[in-house]
């Protein structure tokens, strides 16, 4: 269960963010991509800063390893 | 290359000419760093003991050449540090670089307060710190070296252990209390003992190479994460006195280390990094893998391990000598209060523990900062890139970049020795951090507030302007475990042996309201404060830290 991590829609307009997410990539190869990702990771990661909520992340997204 | 420094004579010990036999209460094995510092503060402590070397000399190669500022503190107490501020070069600064950029990712300080006698680190090559150890020693009635005295066989008994040492005239037998095995990474005592040392070899491989240069680069530490003369490796940039640098590149796995290790080799590294038209001489060049392991317990009844031989670490961080210092830091007043009938065999527990403690805080800081300098994945690769460019632009970035967090004290705020807060304190200390220094004057003389703590129990009073040292610390200097009484005036030089805090800061660091005690264990960390200096709670709180069964009127 969550404690933390909000997990209900949040963003406004998310077909916009989503498209604009899509585009970020737009022409890069997979290589490119899986970096410019990590960045993504670090910077949203930085901006929670709460641990808590960080380790929740974790946590979630463990369960959808292979 | 240098040759060895000098050598010390084997001198005929007085076991080999009569049946009688000693019975000391230490002996130390190693005469290496950890060794040497052990012998000096069991001799500060008055436990007299002899230290038993199978080499005639000091170690060849600049080998450790970084002493952390708790290291410096503890040597200060030692008698030694001195000396190694003279030669040693002192840095505080250090830079990141990455890929092509001649500009560094970044720099930053190691000294986060300023104001206190030792630098963030000072470099100097091991050979000198062993120098200096010895020239003290020397000085000392109750310690003695013994060279080319090989230990053989070592037998613990129910009270002591029984060590048989070889010589190059003939062996013969020590008795003692207790043995300390400070006897390296590859301690004959542990395997004679058949003890663990579980944890992991690094897959990758290291060329030191320490040259004479006449360079102008400042004196700071340089790290490289895949540079164009290294590409896809890392390497560190150290200056060293007497115009010696350290070089150490990263090779990776699959190396011909004999290759490697020709002159013509290592010199076209060298160039590589430095410039074709450079000049240099090499001292000492060497391949290196690296280890993580420590021992399960640090104590195996009648001997106790110190220093490499009960932990290993890689050397990014320097975290080898300076944690083992630490070991001897923790380890000569307990044994000391225990050889002198004042504590129990018990307190020797607290070592196990707190130094367990910090050889697993040492290893995982070193397993961590390895993981980031040679990723062991594709994305964990991409990461620490990503982590690098974004460090140029975004602070938040630097906190992640990681090419060995450089050893800071060991905080035992989890030890059972200390005594919990009962008041709020705003300060960055908190009971098992090692004290925190400030500038002070004595009778008008500049000083610092860590030479007048230590080897003993110390009660810190930040005394009312004009007001001496309460009626009771009289009472506690005559207890069977003494504790000395330092006042501290924030207003004036109001008397004799007492310090000013001059410049506030002592005060400040540690919050030291009028009526504020501080007590610290003769290790300097402190084990309890107090917002008023009361006898019982101090006499309570030195019985916690040194495992008494009762204490005072409480049990």
């Amino acid at each position: 269960m969550s404690k933390k991590l909000r997990t209900e829609p949040q963003i406004k307009d998310p077909d916009d963010f989503y498209a604009r997410l899509i585009d970020l990539h737009e022409g890069l190869n997979s290589v490119e991509s899986n970096s410019l990702n990590c960045k993504l990771i670090l910077l949203m990661a930085n901006h929670i800063g709460d641990r808590e909520t960080l380790d929740e992340v974790l946590n979630v997204v463990r369960k959808y390893r292979p | 290359m240098r040759g060895v420094r000098q050598i010390y004579p084997f001198e005929r010990p007085p076991e080999l000419d009569t049946d009688d036999r000693v019975r000391l209460p230490v002996v130390i094995v190693g005469a290496g760093p950890i060794g040497m510092a052990m012998g000096l503060d069991l001799d500060r402590q008055g436990i007299s003991n002899v230290i038993l070397d199978d080499d005639n000399k000091v170690s060849i190669g600049s080998r450790a050449i970084l002493w952390s500022k708790r290291a410096l503190e503890v040597l200060d107490r030692l008698g030694c540090s001195e000396r190694m501020l003279e030669t040693g070069v002192t840095w505080n600064l250090g830079k990141i670089f990455f890929g092509d950029s001649k500009e560094p990712v970044y720099g930053f300080n190691v000294l986060e307060i300023e104001d206190q006698q030792f630098p963030g680190f000072i470099n100097l090559q091991q050979y000198f710190v062993e120098e200096y150890l010895k020239e003290e020693i020397d000085k000392r009635e109750l310690t003695e070296i013994r060279w080319e005295n090989e230990l053989t066989s070592i037998d613990q008994t129910a009270d002591g252990a029984t060590v048989t040492v070889s010589t190059p005239q003939g062996d013969y037998k020590l008795d003692c209390d207790y043995v300390i095995a400070a006897d390296g990474s590859r301690s004959p005592i542990r395997k004679m003992l058949g003890l663990d040392f579980s944890g992991e070899t690094f897959q990758d491989h290291f060329l030191i190479a320490d040259i004479r240069m006449k360079a102008d680069f400042p004196t700071e530490r340089w790290f490289w994460f895949d540079p164009p003369f290294n590409r896809g490796q890392s390497a560190l940039l150290h200056k060293q006195p007497n115009d010696v640098w350290r070089l150490d590149f990263q090779l990776g796995w699959d190396i011909d280390r004999e290759e490697e290790l020709k002159p013509e080799n290592v010199s076209r590294r060298i160039r590589a990094m430095m410039g074709e038209e450079f000049d240099f001489e090499f001292e000492w060049v060497s391949i290196y893998t690296f280890q993580c392991r420590q021992m399960d317990r640090f104590v195996h009844n009648r001997i106790i391990f110190a220093g490499d031989a009960a932990h290993l670490v890689s050397p990014f961080g320097a975290r080898g000598a300076n944690s083992g210092l630490q070991d001897v830091d923790n380890l000569g007043w307990k044994l000391a209060l225990i050889l002198n009938g004042k504590a129990p065999a018990d307190l020797l527990k607290s070592y196990n523990y707190e130094r367990v403690t910090a050889a697993r805080e040492n290893i995982l800081n070193s397993t961590r900062a390895t993981d980031f300098i040679t990723p062991k994945s594709e994305i964990s690769r991409v990461f620490r890139d990503v982590t690098l460019e974004l460090a140029r632009d975004f602070e938040f970035a630097r906190h992640f970049v990681n090419s060995g967090r450089l050893s800071v004290a060991c905080i035992l705020d989890e030890s059972n020795l200390n005594t919990a807060d009962k008041d709020t304190f705003d300060s960055t200390l908190v009971p098992g951090s090692p004290a925190v220094d400030a500038p002070v004057t004595i009778n008008g003389r500049e000083s610092w507030f860590l030479k007048w703590i230590g080897n003993e129990f110390t009660a810190v009073y930040f005394a009312e302007d004009g007001e001496n040292a309460p009626d009771s610390a009289a009472e506690l200097e005559k207890d069977s475990i003494p504790v000395r009484t330092l006042v501290i005036s924030g207003q004036s030089e109001t008397g004799n042996g007492v310090l000013f805090d001059h410049k506030g800061l002592l005060r400040k660091r540690l919050d030291g309201q009028a009526g504020t005690c501080y007590l610290f264990r003769p290790d300097q960390h402190l084990v309890a404060r107090w917002r008023a200096f009361d006898l019982q709670e101090i006499r309570n709180a030195v019985a916690r830290a040194t495992m008494q069964q009762t204490s005072g009127e409480t049990a």
